[in-house]
């Protein structure tokens, strides 16, 4: 396979995969928002600057839009096209990525993603979002389901496929580190404690935005806790958002795509990925919370960018 | 209900479904008679399901000095189809083969011993002020001696019907994806029409054209050649196309980013390596090719390329250095090469041309500029072009102050009011003029994919059919001869 459409079959696996996972946070938040307003959080900007920042583009928005409103920033990171990171900008970018292997990936995929963009760029994206954002965001989501599911049913698994995979895999663990660490921004209500009311109701959209609600209920019956919660998204072995399962899914595949046993290694990528599945197969939370989740978290997506350069050195630009 | 056709109007034209008004061609009666039972409504349904499918699909082409997102437009597609008898077709299939056994002759008479210069039946001046002409490759042997593999000569139909041939594309001719999508359009939108007409099917094009770049792979892929499509990239306007070639030959698709020359050997860059390529199916234009021989700006290229096909290590489709023969002054003398070469008549004849550079002529041109079409003699895609009688003042002016000062430029000819076929505008059938470009592959034996791509200009009383220009297109189709009056 050539190189260049490796490195555009991995980002269009991953843009798609951002453009669900913005759209799972906004969505979520906005839920969220409702429940706040009747307990007391003092202005919009103290709810929606975590978030924001969470999504690292705090400078850009500031010079393209002064005040930090609901609306400013929704609109912000769904439609802005100035934002690379805007879900509309990553539909776009994952399309312009098919186009260019458009001889690689099955006419299914294509006009999936095609669709998708033609809806944004139509305007009946926009319109949807007025008329009600939660479904707006849900037949986003969907979409990019449908996309993912197109692709494992109508693509050779090969070796694109296996980039589309590695990309959706880290880009997926990326964001859930992100998600999780946004609870560690969102600032408690005066006079509400760590493990109260507000502080578990918190805890839930992050699950929620995850998808992760039913998940984990199953398994711990009743018992939200905050470490019960960061837990399952950090450590899971096999609900299929959490950061362990992601990076454990990463590590088969670029091993697979090196030719190379697992637990062994021949190339940086799958150095770094073995390296980094260990750390998640051996961690307990106890120990996470005591070296501080944010830290933690940090660290991860230290490893997730040096994975991702790796794998470009490596495939892409040698 | 009123049909389809009911209020058409022909015009004094020559079209392609009516003999006179209300009085069909025998080979689209039964096109009519289905359309009698067609209502406005379903046709309307019918061109949704089309355009829909266009726009899903992402058959688009992209419009130049647009750099905004609007950059892509889908071809406007017309639902009626050209149709030509088997009859017809026979006789322009013979006429295009002898047309290409005689360029491809040409080509390499032209780049070698010049016999047609010297038994002084096309000037020599003509050939070295040719923009395309590569005196570089003067001697050079091309894989199997095939200078052009694809070419898209345009065909048009006069007044009365007769077809002539207005222009060879010889270096990267474009539109045979929209002939291959729309028949699969056309097919999905009327399907029972289609399996009672006896359409000669068109999808085997792919596989031809494989046979033909692997025919000319050097003996050192040994019978397993790496064939690959080299594309400017996807913001090309014919991006679509090269992507859906590659595609339906199963090859790659590669940039010149992903190439490169080591020891006069071509490699592309994979995710397990270098690997060689052996066969090029080039998109690019000769200058772009290599910025070590051609335009040293040219960032599509590949540095060495030349000279790896120099050696013999990788065959490019087509060859360097076709364009001296789809020149549109060399175009004149065509019916001249078929002559020497073949010593036949040639059986499409060409339009009339005047050229500039003969003084005869040239006195004949500016006292006519507002009679005759001028085109300059190496651009394409309708750009470079005066239409003398709807050419303003101002216009014409302009044309006869650059006619004089670069008469080699220039050629003009009358003005051919093209065949017009009914086509479906702003809620009525109106006539419009169309053209034909068939696609003619040159490997073993010369093969042309039947029918190709009617492109049609939809203005009302347009003859420019370019898609750069506002063009659209219809289905071709050429029928087997089972339903053929006699």
């Amino acid at each position: 396979m050539l190189s260049r459409v490796g490195e555009s079959t991995y980002w269009m696996g991953r843009y798609i995969e951002r453009a669900e996972n913005n759209a799972r946070l906004l969505d979520v938040n906005v839920q969220m928002l409702l429940d706040f307003q009747s307990r007391g959080v003092e202005t919009e900007r103290q709810f929606w600057a975590p978030i924001l920042s969470t999504l690292e583009d705090t400078t850009l928005f500031e010079k393209l839009h002064g005040e930090l409103t609901a609306a400013a920033l929704l609109d912000y990171v769904t439609f802005e096209p100035r934002n690379p990171n805007s879900i509309g900008s990553c539909i776009s970018y994952a399309r312009e990525n098919a186009r260019a292997v458009r001889d690689q990936i099955s006419s299914e995929m294509w006009e999936q993603i095609n669709a998708l963009w033609l809806y944004f760029r139509e305007g009946s994206a926009a319109r949807d979002f007025r008329a009600n954002s939660h479904e707006f965001y849900d037949k986003v989501t969907f979409a990019s389901q449908l996309f993912q599911g197109v692709t494992d049913a109508t693509m050779t698994h090969s070796e694109a496929w296996r980039f589309v995979q590695a990309g959706k895999f880290i880009e997926r663990a990326d964001s859930t580190t992100r998600i999780l660490d946004l609870k560690y921004h969102i600032l408690l209500p005066s006079g509400e404690q760590v493990g109260g009311n507000v502080d578990i109701s918190q805890w839930m959209s992050v699950l929620r935005s995850c998808s992760g609600m039913e998940a984990y209920l199953k398994i711990r019956p009743g018992d939200a806790t905050p470490w019960g919660v960061a837990e399952f998204l950090l450590c899971h072995a096999e609900f299929p958002r959490s950061v362990r399962f992601c990076v454990d899914r990463l590590d088969e595949v670029l091993h697979r795509i090196a030719c190379t046993e697992e637990g062994l290694f021949r190339t940086e990528p799958e150095r770094l990925s073995g390296l980094l599945r260990s750390q998640l197969d051996y961690a307990t939370i106890d120990r996470v919370f005591r070296h501080g989740l944010h830290e933690y978290l940090d660290r991860v997506q230290e490893q997730l960018i040096r994975l991702d350069l790796a794998f470009h050195d490596t495939y892409c630009a040698y | 209900m009123t049909s389809l056709f009911h209020d058409y109007d022909p015009g004094d034209f020559y079209d392609e479904m009516f003999a006179a008004p209300g009085e069909v061609r025998p080979h689209y009666r039964m096109l009519q008679e289905r359309a009698e039972a067609l209502s406005t409504d379903d046709f309307n349904r019918k061109r949704q399901i089309a355009e829909r499918s266009y726009l899903n699909q992402g058959i688009t082409f992209t419009v130049y000095n647009d750099k905004q997102e609007g950059t892509e437009r889908i071809f406007p597609f017309d639902l009626v189809p050209r149709i030509i008898p088997a009859g017809e077709w026979r006789q322009i299939e013979r006429g295009l083969k002898q047309r290409l056994t005689a360029l491809n002759a040409f080509l390499h008479d032209i780049y070698h011993g010049q016999r047609i210069i010297k038994e002084g039946v096309i000037p020599g001046e003509t050939i070295r002020s040719a923009r395309h002409f590569r005196p570089e490759f003067m001697g050079f042997n091309v894989p199997k001696d095939i200078y052009i593999h694809v070419c898209g000569t345009d065909l048009i139909r006069d007044r009365e019907g007769r077809y002539l041939v207005l222009e060879d594309n010889a270096r990267c001719p474009s539109g045979v994806a929209y002939v291959l999508e729309s028949r699969m359009t056309m097919k999905r939108v009327f399907p029972q029409l289609f399996a009672r007409y006896g359409v000669r099917p068109v999808d085997r094009y792919a596989q031809d054209l494989v046979d033909v770049l692997h025919h000319v792979a050097p003996a050192s892929a040994a019978g397993n050649p790496t064939t690959v499509l080299l594309t400017p990239g996807i913001y090309n306007s014919a991006y679509f196309e090269h992507s859906f070639l590659a595609r339906s030959m199963g090859i790659e698709i590669v940039t010149g980013a992903d190439l490169l020359v080591q020891n006069d050997r071509v490699l592309m860059k994979t995710t397990k390596g270098l690997k060689p390529v052996h066969v090029i199916y080039r998109r690019i234009d000769d200058d772009f090719l290599d910025p070590k021989v051609f335009r040293p700006d040219s960032l599509l290229g590949v540095p060495g390329l030349v000279e790896a096909y120099r050696k013999g290590n990788v065959s490019l489709a087509n060859s360097i250095g076709t364009g001296v023969a789809d020149d549109k002054v060399v175009y004149s003398y065509v019916p001249a090469m078929i002559k020497f070469y073949l010593g036949e008549e040639a059986i499409l004849p060409n339009v009339e041309t005047f050229l500039s550079a003969l003084e005869s002529d040239r006195k004949y041109i500016v006292e006519n500029l507002e009679k005759l079409v001028v085109k300059s003699a190496n651009e394409s895609g309708g750009y470079g072009m005066l239409i003398g009688p709807r050419a303003t003042k101002a216009e014409i002016a302009d044309f006869r102050r650059m006619i004089t000062a670069d008469p080699r430029n220039f050629v003009a000819q009358p003005v051919i009011s093209l065949s017009r076929s009914p086509t479906w505008c702003e809620g009525s059938m109106q006539g419009r003029h169309i053209d034909l470009r068939p696609f003619i592959l040159c490997g073993e034996e010369v093969q042309i994919i039947p029918g190709g791509l009617t492109r049609v200009a939809m203005p009302e009383g347009s003859l420019v059919v370019n898609s750069s220009q506002g063009g659209g297109s219809k289905d071709t189709w050429v029928l087997d001869g089972g339903h053929e009056p006699c």
